[in-house]
């Protein structure tokens, strides 16, 4: 490597000391000189500078923003508008948001400040994965140290706009990392996803103008603010600029969250994190966390960009590496991943809700050595007859992996009809960390 | 006016298609097609004959796109682009120049549809051999016209216990239910009644019900009939009947005054169930629970099945033939000294209300005619001859549902006009209506109406009016307790008459309307013509054929029987009255003692008829044909479910006993009496004049005194709701409902109990404290247990005391408790035989 790829913004004080507080994360400067531009300008600023939303579709953040309806509705009313800050990360294999919010949580809290004041919304929610108690209160703590230093509340700087934030912990639900599911949940309902039309961007919470943005993306605004569009678009590639935390894990020497701009590789990756584990080597590896098809040894080079992966035939997702090498059984993961998918279906519409029920059957049966002629070609026409049928996209991310899973191992289900996958692959040899070992 | 139009049900203004709607353009399956902008792709395809499948769907019923069933693909979304994917047609609406291809023309889309199938069969238990749905069931069919032959599914499908009780009458088996949400949607969105929801997730989603919260719905048995699977199922028919074997026919509730339409379906003589039919001018597809459950009141062991005279001797009833029956209710009627008094009650059809009404005027020569079996005034009855009778369609359901504005006064519609409740909730849902009530609280109704209370003690409606804020198109309804309001009809007409408000006039029994119509009224010949119209009086006996009808004004149904316990009049015929509707029961009781000769027409046993001298059974609603007049002035007609031999109707027994008098009544059936009252027509000449009472004032009370405000409620213990534990066990417990301030005065507190009294006696109902007016207490007419009017001689805004209990209570009279409810618990209606009679 001639030049160190590492382009640490975001995690570059996760390691200060407390790094969490205020005295250490600094004075809200970012915020400070956007109140002093125009809402508008600061839309422009961030449309711009390129940034894509990091939860995983990639969509221009600025753009996003732009959405929000300004003025009266068609019947003359005023809605509020709202900012909503997805944390509810739960993807399989992701681990940006959380690390992000209980290092430096003064980051997003920044972030949706200036957000706030670029669409106009005076009331903001930070909606947070329940099971993460000690995230939940960094970021409350946060929160309530932004307010006591005036950054938050009434007439912030004295710039007469306010800006409140609220704390909301999820419980549990895989769904409601979907944003209009999220919105349900907020909204103290069941988490379950909503008919689009209406967008949450005429009619989100409460019937209101509401942006919904993953963490990552909100938190890499004061940067933008602070050191322009143009330092943010020197990184990455044309169409996919800036940096983002890759988190890696499975079996390599240092899994982590990897801070690179967007278009490095796995191969790039691997080299900075210590490579493959002792003796093994790369068989298969999720770009972008479960839900997105997984790739092989053959796609180390791939950009790992949002053009690159999708390329490759995948999606940069989430950006969880998640890494496996030749001691592990490709059925025996699909099959853990399709119990997490049935497990965490909504329930609302039949094909996620019958199919993932169907789909762990079948591979158990594969799994177990048991499968019947026909076994790969039903999986094959379940996951067809699942994917753009369902509600919303849980139930295509479902059928992802082993779509993608057959069609680079076909051999090892062929397998499942006469051979269990643990006498294939015992599964101790797979296992990525000694029992009792410390890091 | 319907009632002089045959039969037709109605087509009415508000059906014509509205010709300014802006059309689309679109083509589903090579077929191009116009429809109404905002159409959903399901429905316009079947306006091209195309049937897509689905579960979720449901016209009444907001988009959810839940099931996936009715997935199509569209390869132009009218903008040159198509839809990568499959689109729900359930929730996608049309747009000009789109392009669909269903699964008659699309590979893509049948697919799609097969394999939800498939998905949706995979944890069904296929039970449809035992499952009441089998035979009628969207599963089935569907799964059979666009689903697999053969499962590919051999693994476990989904189980549960079964089956879950979520109501005393509605049952769960949740591995039949294919969560299409149909049910919970309907109680949120239609009934307004959100106790059941989806709870768990996944393929473990359910129905559920809440901890502490019953599912308490008047409408619940609409969830039955909507579900698309054998999920729901009616404690009551559970495992009684298969759809195949069952004989359906059309007909019409006759429990109240809206009409609604039910589909009767019966096997080998007996009625098993009873559906909502579908009429989108009047109940559109739901009725209430009563509606749907109350039918096993004609099949009690108490009905009567043959004529009885009284015998001169032993003063017994005893059977007789139809001819000696016939024979001795003539020569009584026409012996009668003093004359006869003909009391109708509410419950006829108005074929019967009419031979009534002619038998009255022609063979008996009298006035003496009235179907009021309740509170009652003069005041009303002129209102009803100026304002009501002969006026044909008037205020209909669309009006209500286009209305800006909805008054209600002396009436709550979820108990008393369940269609009107649910149509003023559409209004208010769909169209912003602003809905008021004039009532002494707000009740839940209300709320689920979005309605405005003008807080108004019973009595005071009269005034009130005034502040309810009338405009021109603004819709008062009016309910039948005014009668007991001085002034309030008559303020009503000069309000509105002022304001350019429309009035309705909503009673609460399906004859009632009818009975106006067919001259059932003191001051009313058939067809809205004023008694004390000379002109009107010859046009009547011209078409009857006699020289003369009586001038002299009747006598209302506490005159007759004030005049019959005074001994001036001779003789009652009562056809289905109940003495404990009446005011005063105990005197309507002593008049029927005191009465020379009475004669019942009756279904099941009674006060009436263990007085009579004679006794005619007839037959029930099921057992004949006839018509109702709903509230709207729309003609309802009904055929028989069945015949019974010895069911004749009140019109066939009327003719009889003209016949034995040598007379001719002119007609011997329904058919006949109904060609005849459509012949004579409406009057035309001048209407009756306006009444003009001077308004009066809710009653003073001194402090141990309250004014009584009561109405019946849906479920409670009027006759024609005997008979089906399950359905009774829905009813709501007896409550008395008074302000924190009244309840300080009386020394009670929120679950105390207190004595309501009059001279009469005294009832002991628990107490709830409410955002009520002060000084008076609300509590049911009829509930558990508890006749206001027999235990206390007490109606709408009367005075009763109001007193702690077990205080001292009034001397000698004893306190009648409420009757324990059913325990919804311990009712699962599974192994429940006894109903079957």
């Amino acid at each position: 490597m001639s030049v160190a790829p590492l382009t640490p913004v975001l995690t570059q004080d996760w390691d200060h000391e407390r790094s969490w507080t205020l005295d250490s994360y600094g004075d809200y400067a970012a915020l400070r000189s956007a109140l002093r531009m125009e809402p508008d300008a600061v839309i422009d600023l961030v449309k711009g500078s390129g940034l894509r939303g990091r939860g995983g579709a990639g969509f221009p953040t600025g753009m996003k923003w732009g959405f929000i309806p300004q003025g009266p509705e068609p019947d003359g009313t005023v809605k509020p508008h709202y900012l909503v800050v997805n944390a509810d990360e739960s993807e399989p294999g992701t681990c940006k948001d959380i690390p992000l919010m209980m290092a430096t949580p003064h980051t997003l809290v920044e972030g949706v400040a200036i957000t706030c004041h670029a669409i106009r919304a005076k009331q903001a929610f930070i909606y947070v994965r329940g099971e993460v108690l000690h995230v939940i209160r960094r970021l409350q703590a946060a929160v309530a140290e932004a307010y006591e230093a005036g950054l938050l509340g009434k007439d912030v700087f004295g710039s007469g706009i306010d800006i409140d934030v609220v704390v909301h912990a999820g419980a549990g639900a895989y769904i409601c990392g979907e944003e209009t599911a999220l919105l349900d949940s907020l909204e103290g309902r069941r988490g379950q996803p909503r008919l689009r039309p209406p967008f949450p961007a005429v009619a989100g919470l409460y019937a209101a103008p509401t942006v919904i943005n993953n963490v990552e993306s909100i938190a890499s605004v004061p940067c933008i603010v602070e050191r322009g569009a143009d330092w943010f678009g020197s990184m990455g590639t044309e169409k996919s600029k800036g940096m983002t935390i890759y988190s890696l894990s499975g079996h390599v020497k240092n899994p982590g969250q990897y801070e690179a701009p967007l278009g490095i590789t796995l191969r790039e990756l691997l080299e900075l994190s210590g490579g493959m584990r002792e003796g093994s080597e790369l068989k298969f590896w999720t770009p972008g966390g479960s839900s997105t098809p997984l790739l092989t040894a053959a796609h180390l080079d791939v950009p790992l960009d949002y053009e690159g992966v999708a390329g490759a035939g995948s999606m940069l997702g989430t950006k969880a590496l998640q890494i496996f090498d030749q001691t592990t059984s490709v059925v025996r993961c699909v099959l853990r991943w399709t119990e997490f998918y049935k497990h965490e279906s909504c329930g609302k519409c039949t094909p996620c809700r019958e199919g993932t029920w169907w789909l762990v059957q079948t591979l158990e049966r594969l799994e177990a050595g048991k499968g019947t002629e026909g076994d790969i070609e039903l999986l094959l026409d379940q996951c067809d007859n699942i994917l753009g049928r369902a509600f919303c996209a849980l139930g295509d991310g479902a059928t992802s992996p082993i779509t993608s899973a057959i069609e680079h191992f076909r051999d090892e289900f062929e397998a499942g009809m006469h051979t269990p996958a643990w006498e294939l692959f015992p599964y101790e040899a797979s296992v990525a960390w000694t029992k009792g070992a410390s890091a | 006016m319907t009632v002089t139009k045959g039969n037709d049900s109605g087509a009415t203004e508000s059906q014509e298609i509205s010709v300014d709607q802006n059309l689309v353009t679109l083509t589903i399956d090579d077929v191009e097609v116009s429809v109404p902008e905002g159409t959903l792709v399901i429905r316009a395809a079947e306006l091209v004959g195309v049937e897509i499948p689905r579960f979720c769907d449901h016209p009444l019923l907001s988009p959810v796109g839940a099931c996936r069933q009715c997935l199509v693909d569209v390869p132009d979304a009218g903008n040159g682009r198509g839809f990568p994917k499959p689109q729900a047609s359930c929730t996608l609406p049309v747009s000009p120049g789109m392009v669909v291809k269903t699964q008659v023309t699309s590979p893509v889309a049948d697919k799609a549809q097969t394999g939800i199938m498939e998905f949706l069969l995979i944890n069904h238990p296929l039970d449809c051999p035992m499952c009441d749905k089998g035979g009628e069931c969207p599963l089935q069919n569907q799964a059979l016209s666009h689903g697999r032959g053969e499962t590919r599914f051999t693994e476990a499908k989904r189980t549960y216990p079964k089956p879950l009780s979520i109501s005393p009458q509605i049952l769960l088996d949740r591995e039949r239910c294919i969560l299409c949400a149909r049910c919970t949607r309907f109680s949120e969105q239609i009934a307004g009644d959100p106790f059941i929801a989806m709870a768990e997730r996944g393929a473990l989603q359910q129905v559920a019900i809440y901890e502490n919260e019953p599912y308490s719905s008047y409408f619940s048995g609409n969830t039955i009939q909507i579900c698309p699977v054998g999920a729901l199922t009616s404690s009551a028919y559970r495992f009684r009947s298969r759809p195949f074997d069952l004989v359906s026919t059309p007909s019409v509730a006759e429990h109240d005054a809206c009409g609604a339409a039910i589909r009767v379906d019966h096997r080998r003589g007996k009625v098993l169930r009873r559906l909502a039919g579908d009429d989108p001018e009047v109940n559109e597809e739901w009725i209430s629970d009563k509606d749907r459950f109350a039918f096993t009141y004609d099949r009690q062991p108490d009905r009567l099945t043959r004529p009885l005279v009284r015998d001169p001797e032993t003063g017994a009833l005893e059977p007789a033939s139809w001819p000696a029956a016939f024979a001795a209710a003539a020569r009584g009627l026409l012996a009668a000294d003093g004359g006869v008094g003909v009391l109708t009650g509410g419950r006829l059809p108005v074929e019967d209300a009419y031979a009534y009404a002619k038998l009255a005027r022609t063979i008996l020569g009298t006035n003496d005619v009235d179907f009021r079996s309740r509170p009652h005034s003069e005041e009303e009855a002129a209102f009803l001859a100026h304002a009501v009778a002969g006026t044909g369609l008037g205020v209909t359901y669309s009006d209500l549902e286009a209305a800006r504005k909805v008054v209600l006064v002396g009436l709550e519609p979820e108990d008393e006009a369940a269609t009107i409740f649910l149509r003023l909730r559409k209004a208010w849902r769909q169209n912003g209506t602003e809905v008021v009530a004039l009532a002494s609280h707000a009740t839940r109704a209300l709320d689920k109406m979005g309605g405005r209370l003008v807080r108004t003690v019973p009595g005071d409606e009269a005034k009130a009016l005034g502040e309810a804020g009338l405009e021109a198109g603004t819709i008062v309804l009016l309910g039948e307790r005014l009668a007991r309001v001085q002034g309030a009809f008559s303020s009503a007409l000069a309000t509105a008459r002022r304001s350019g408000a429309r009035l309705a006039w909503v009673p609460r029994r399906a004859g009632d309307r009818g009975a106006v119509e067919a001259g059932c009224l003191p001051n009313l010949l058939p067809g809205g013509r004023p008694v004390s119209d000379p002109e009107a009086r010859a046009d009547v006996a011209a078409a009857w054929g006699v020289t003369a009808v009586p001038s002299t004004p009747g006598r209302s149904t506490s005159e007759m029987l004030a005049a019959a316990r005074a001994g001036e009049l001779g003789a009652l015929l009562v056809a289905g009255v109940e003495v404990d509707d009446l005011a005063d029961p105990q005197g309507a009781i002593e008049a029927l003692d005191a009465a020379g000769f009475v004669v019942s027409l009756e279904v099941r046993t009674s006060a009436v008829t263990e007085r009579a001298d004679v006794v005619l059974p007839v037959a029930a609603t099921a057992e004949k044909a006839g018509s109702f007049v709903s509230w709207e002035g729309r003609r309802r007609p009904f055929g028989a479910v069945f015949e019974r031999p010895h069911a004749l109707s009140d019109t066939r027994v009327l003719a009889g006993i003209a016949e034995a008098a040598g007379r001719d009544l002119g007609f011997r059936t329904s058919v006949a009496a109904g060609a005849e009252l459509d012949e004579l027509g409406l009057w035309d000449g001048a209407r009756a004049p306006q009444p003009e009472v001077v308004p009066g004032r809710a009653a003073r009370t001194d402090p141990s005194e309250v004014v009584l405000d009561t109405w019946r409620r849906l479920i409670d213990d009027g006759r024609g709701q005997d008979g089906d534990r399950h359905y009774q066990a829905t009813a709501r417990p007896s409550v008395a409902l008074v302000s924190a301030a009244t309840a300080r005065a009386v020394g009670v507190r929120d679950g105390d109990e207190v004595v309501l009294g009059t001279e009469r006696g005294a009832v002991a109902v628990p107490v709830a404290v409410a955002d009520i007016a002060d000084g008076v207490v609300w509590t049911p007419t009829n509930s558990n247990g508890l006749s206001l009017p027999r235990i206390l001689g007490a109606a709408y805004a009367d005075v009763v005391t109001l007193e702690r209990s077990p205080q001292a209570r009034p001397e000698g009279q004893p306190v009648v408790e409420p009757e324990a409810t059913v325990d919804p618990s311990t009712s699962p209606g599974l192994e429940s035989k006894e109903s079957e009679l």
